[in-house]
C-alpha cells in the first residue's frame, strides 16, 4: 500500500511540474501573440473540440461494441481453423497507416463526418479486435480447467472467468486505439470530417504559428487527458490481482 | 483502371517519392535505434531512470503526429528548419523511442534471474553477462521493436508531406487538394504495400535474430 | 583448501545475522556438505565464498589467500558453481556453454574442443551428439550433468555446489550422485555442496556441516552425526530413523559371521541330519565342492531320506554381497522368512552369514546408548 501512495505522490508531483512548465510557456507564447488566435475565437475552438470528442467517441463505441465481440467469437472453439489465417490478415491490416486508410475511404465513400467515422472506426477495430483475442487466449488454462470442473457453462466460463481476466489487455487495447483515434481524427479533417484538424492543417497552410498550435496543442492534450483517464478505468475497474506493472 | 493508368503515366515519380519516404524513414530508424538500444540497455541497470524514461517515450507516443508535427514547426523553426525532412525525421525518432526503448528493456529484463546469476558465479564481469547473454537472448525482441518503429514511421512519415517532407503522403494531400482520386488511391496504395513490405521484410529478419536455441519451434 | 573464520553476515535492516560466526576448515580433496533447514544460511555461506555474497565480517581463505584480497573476478573463474536451476546459457550449445570459463580465461579453439569433449565423455554423453544440441533440447538430468561439466570446464581445484540434483527426479538423482562421486574419486576437488536433504548429505559428504539460524551446530563426518549427535536438533534433524541411515554407511563384510557353518552336496543325509538334531539346527547350508553356495536343506526333508543333501537342497533365492551396504541386506533380510541373508563373492563362494543378532550388535556396538538383552520373550501373555 505504501508503494502505491508513494508512487501516485510522485506522479501528482510530475503533474505539478507538468502544469506549472505549461504555464510557463504559456506566459511565453503569449509574449510572442501565439494566443491571439485563440484567445480571439473560443467557441471555433470549442465547437471542434468537440466535434472532435465527438468523432472519437462515436467510432469508439462502434469500435468497441463490434470488435470486442468478435474478438470473441474469434477465440471460440469453432474458429480455431480461422482463427490463425483471420490474425494474420488482421496483423496485415494493421500495418496499414492511418492516412491510406482515410484517403482510402474518402475515394470510396466521399468526404464527411459519416466516411471519417467510418475510416477511424475500421482503423480503431483491429487494435481491439487483437488485443480481444489476445486477452482471451492469455486466460490461465488452469483456471479454465478449474471453472469446468466446477460445472460452469461456456457462457459462464466466458463471463465469469475468461472475460474478467482477460480485461486487463482488453482495456488496454481500447485506450490505445482511443489514443490513436485522437490523431487519425485530427487527420479526418481532410477528408471532410471536421474536428480539431481543420486549425491544424490551416495553420501549417497559412504558415501562421499561433492558428496551428491552437488546434495542435488541445489535440495533443487531449490524447493525453484521455490516455490518463483510461488509465485510471483500468486501475479502478480491474481486479488488482490481475495489474501486471510492465 | 485510372489507378493504374497514373502509375504507368507516373511511375517514375512514383519510385521518386517511394525512394525519398524510404530515405528519411531509414534514417529516423537508424537515428532512433543508435539512441534507443543504449538507452534501453542503460535503464536495466538504473531503476529509477526505467521508470521517468519509459513514462515520457510513453507519453511521446500519445500525442498525434500531425499536432506534434505542428509543434515541431516554430521549434525547429528557430535553427532555420522548419518545414521539410528535418521535423519530420526529428518527430519519428521521437515516436520511434518507446517501442525500441520499452523492447530492448524488457528483453533485458526478462533474463531468467538464475542465468544471470550462473554467469557471474562462473567469473563474468556485468558488462561480460550483458553482451554475452543478455543481448543475445534479447535480440529477437528487440528487432521486433525495430520493425514496429520502421512500420509506424512509414505510416507517419506519410502525413510529414505535409510539412514538406516528401514521400509518398504527397499523393495522398495532392490528390485530396485536387479531388483526383487516382492520385489518392495511388498514393494510400503505395504507402500501404511499403508498410506491409517493410513489416514482412522485417519480421524475417527478427526471425532470423532468434538464436537456434531459443525458438520454440 | 578451503578456510572460514569467524564468517558472519548481516543484511542491511536486519536484527539476526543470516550467517553467525562459522569456522571450519575444508580439507583438499574432499566434499564438505553444508546442510540445515530453510534459511539456516547454508546458501548463504557458500555465495560467500565466491563473493557472490559479501561478507560482513570473518575471513574467509581459499587455497590460503584471503579471498578478499583476489579479483572477485579471478577468483571466481577459478572456483566451479553450480546451482540447482542450472542456469545455462539458452542461446548457446552446449559445447559453447560448457566452454564459457575457458574462453572467458583466454583458451585456444582446439584445446577448448578437446576439453569439452573430454568433460561429455566424463559425464557420460556422446560428444559428437551432445555437442551441438541446445539446452532446450536436454532433459533435466542431462542439463544438470552439463551443469557440471561447464563448472568443471576450467579444471578449478574449487567447487560449489548449491543443490546441484534439488531438481532432478529421485531415480535420475541417485544416478547422478553416483556418478559425480565416481568423478570425484577421479579428479579429487574440494567441494562444497549444499542441501537439504540428509540422506544425500551422508551419501556424498566426507564431512557435514549442519547449520541452524546462521549458526554452525555441528561439522563432523557422517559417522559421528549419526551415532553423537550433539544435541537435540541434531538428533531430530538427521532423523529419529538415524540408526537405519547408519546402515547405509556399513557394509554386510562388517556385520556378517565369517565361516558358517555349511555341509557340501556330496556328503550322506544321514551324517548330515544326525549333526543338525545334535546341534539344534533346523536349516543348514549347502555349498558344491567348491565351496559355491547352493542352497539350504531344511531338517524334514533330511528325514527318512537316504542319499545325498545334494538331492534334496532348495535353492537359496536372495543373497547379498560382502560389498552391499547394511540397509539393503536387512530390506532382503526382512524378505526372506528365514531371518538371515547370505552373503556370497562374485563366485557365488560363501562368504558369510548375517542375521537379526549380527547384524543388530554391530550397528548397536557404535552407539552410546547401550541396552540390555532382552533374552527369549514369547507371545505367551500375561504370567499367571
Amino acid at each position: 500500500m505504501n508503494a502505491n501512495v508513494a508512487r501516485s505522490n510522485s506522479g501528482i508531483f510530475w503533474m505539478i511540474l507538468a502544469l506549472i512548465l505549461s504555464f510557463m510557456v504559456g506566459v511565453a507564447a503569449e509574449n510572442k501573440g501565439l494566443l491571439q488566435f485563440a484567445r480571439e475565437h473560443p467557441g471555433d475552438i470549442r465547437m471542434l473540440l468537440l466535434q472532435h470528442i465527438q468523432l472519437v467517441l462515436t467510432a469508439g463505441a462502434v469500435a468497441v461494441c463490434m470488435g470486442v465481440p468478435t474478438g470473441i467469437l474469434l477465440t471460440r472453439g469453432f474458429m480455431r481453423r480461422y482463427k490463425e489465417f483471420l490474425l494474420n490478415l488482421l496483423g496485415i491490416c494493421q500495418t496499414v497507416p492511418s492516412l491510406a486508410v482515410l484517403a482510402l475511404a474518402m475515394t470510396y465513400l466521399g468526404i464527411g463526418k459519416k466516411t471519417a467515422i467510418f475510416a477511424l472506426t475500421v482503423y480503431a477495430l483491429l487494435p481491439i479486435i487483437r488485443n480481444t483475442v489476445a486477452g482471451i487466449g492469455g486466460v490461465s488454462e488452469v483456471a479454465l480447467d478449474a471453472g469446468r470442473g466446477m460445472g460452469m457453462t461456456p457462457l459462464q466460463l466466458l463471463l465469469k472467468v475468461e472475460l474478467p481476466n482477460a480485461m486487463y489487455i482488453i482495456l488496454t487495447g481500447i485506450r490505445m486505439s482511443i489514443v490513436i483515434m485522437v490523431g487519425t481524427a485530427a487527420l479526418s479533417f481532410k477528408i471532410g470530417g471536421g474536428g480539431l484538424g481543420d486549425l491544424i492543417f490551416t495553420g501549417i497552410a497559412m504558415v501562421d504559428t499561433g492558428y496551428m498550435l491552437t488546434g495542435a496543442v488541445p489535440t495533443a492534450a487531449l490524447a493525453i487527458t484521455l490516455n490518463w483517464l483510461f488509465g485510471l478505468l483500468e486501475k479502478w475497474i480491474i481486479s488488482p490481482g490481475l495489474i501486471y506493472d510492465t | 483502371m485510372e489507378v493504374i493508368d497514373f502509375i504507368v503515366r507516373n511511375w517514375h515519380e512514383i519510385l521518386h517519392r517511394a525512394g525519398e519516404h524510404a530515405y528519411f524513414v531509414a534514417i529516423a530508424v537508424f537515428i532512433a535505434v543508435a539512441t534507443g538500444v543504449p538507452i534501453g540497455i542503460w535503464i536495466t541497470f538504473n531503476r529509477k531512470a526505467a521508470g521517468i524514461i519509459l513514462y515520457l517515450a510513453g507519453i511521446m507516443m500519445t500525442v498525434p503526429s500531425i499536432a506534434l508535427f505542428g509543434i515541431m514547426i516554430p521549434v525547429l523553426s528557430i535553427f532555420g528548419s522548419g518545414l521539410g525532412i528535418v521535423p519530420a525525421i526529428v518527430a519519428l525518432v521521437l515516436y520511434s523511442q518507446l517501442p525500441i526503448i520499452r523492447n530492448t528493456y524488457a528483453a533485458i529484463k526478462s533474463v531468467d534471474p538464475s542465468i544471470i546469476d550462473a554467469g557471474i558465479g562462473m567469473g563474468m564481469s556485468r558488462m561480460q553477462v550483458l553482451f554475452r547473454v543478455q543481448l543475445p537472448m534479447a535480440l529477437s525482441v528487440i528487432f521486433a521493436g525495430i520493425r514496429v518503429a520502421v512500420v509506424m514511421s512509414i505510416g507517419i512519415g506519410a502525413i510529414a508531406a505535409f510539412i514538406g517532407a516528401g514521400g509518398l503522403g504527397h499523393y495522398i494531400f495532392m490528390g485530396i487538394n485536387q479531388s483526383y482520386d487516382a492520385m489518392i488511391k495511388t498514393g494510400a496504395l503505395c504507402v500501404a504495400i511499403m508498410a506491409v513490405v517493410a513489416d514482412y521484410i522485417f519480421g524475417r529478419i527478427e526471425y532470423r535474430m532468434v538464436s537456434k536455441g531459443l525458438r520454440t519451434n | 583448501m578451503i578456510t572460514l573464520e569467524h564468517a558472519t553476515k548481516v543484511y542491511p535492516g536486519s536484527s539476526s545475522p543470516a550467517v553467525d560466526d562459522v569456522t571450519l576448515h575444508v580439507p583438499e580433496g574432499e566434499i564438505s556438505v553444508f546442510i540445515g533447514p530453510s534459511g539456516c544460511g547454508k546458501t548463504t555461506l557458500m555465495r560467500m565464498i565466491n563473493r557472490l555474497t559479501p561478507i560482513s565480517s570473518g575471513v574467509i581463505e581459499v587455497g590460503g589467500k584471503n579471498v578478499m584480497e583476489l579479483d572477485p573476478i579471478e577468483l571466481r573463474r577459478g572456483i566451479g558453481y553450480v546451482i540447482q536451476q542450472v542456469g545455462l546459457f539458452p542461446h548457446m550449445t552446449v559445447r559453447d556453454n560448457v566452454a564459457t570459463v575457458p574462453k572467458l580465461l583466454g583458451w585456444n579453439k582446439s584445446a577448448i574442443d578437446n576439453r569439452v569433449d573430454e568433460l561429455l565423455e566424463l559425464i557420460g554423453l556422446d560428444p559428437g551428439v551432445f555437442r551441438s544440441r541446445y539446452p532446450r533440447e536436454l532433459s533435466g538430468g542431462q542439463a544438470q550433468r552439463i551443469g557440471v561439466a561447464r563448472a568443471m570446464a576450467a579444471d578449478p581445484p574449487v567447487m560449489l555446489m548449491d543443490e546441484p540434483f534439488g531438481a532432478i527426479d529421485p531415480i535420475t538423482r541417485e544416478v547422478l550422485q553416483d556418478e559425480f562421486l565416481k568423478i570425484q574419486w577421479q579428479v579429487k576437488k574440494t567441494i562444497i555442496f549444499v542441501t537439504h536433504d540428509i540422506s544425500e548429505a551422508i551419501k556424498m559428504g566426507q564431512k557435514i556441516a549442519l547449520l541452524k539460524d546462521g549458526q554452525l551446530i555441528q561439522y563432523d563426518v557422517p559417522e559421528k552425526l549419526l551415532t553423537a549427535p550433539r544435541n537435540e536438533f541434531v538428533k531430530s534433524f538427521v532423523g529419529t530413523d538415524r540408526a537405519l541411515k547408519r546402515l547405509n554407511l556399513l557394509r554386510v563384510s562388517d556385520a556378517m559371521m565369517t565361516n558358517p557353518v555349511h555341509c557340501q552336496a556330496a556328503d550322506p543325509s544321514e551324517k548330515i541330519m544326525e549333526y543338525m538334531i545334535g546341534n539344534d539346527l533346523q536349516f543348514l547350508l549347502v555349498t558344491d565342492g567348491e565351496e559355491r553356495l547352493m542352497g539350504y536343506v531344511n531338517l524334514y526333508d533330511l528325514r527318512g531320506h537316504r542319499g545325498k543333501v545334494g538331492d534334496v537342497v532348495r535353492p537359496m533365492t536372495i543373497t547379498v554381497s560382502p560389498e552391499q551396504n547394511l540397509k539393503e541386506a536387512l530390506s532382503r533380510m526382512l524378505g526372506f522368512d528365514l531371518g538371515i541373508v547370505v552373503a556370497v563373492d562374485e563366485d557365488q563362494r560363501l562368504a558369510g552369514i548375517l542375521n537379526s543378532k549380527t547384524l543388530f550388535s554391530v550397528v548397536g556396538d557404535t552407539y552410546d546408548e547401550r541396552g540390555g538383552h532382552w533374552g527369549n520373550v514369547t507371545s505367551k501373555g500375561r504370567i499367571p
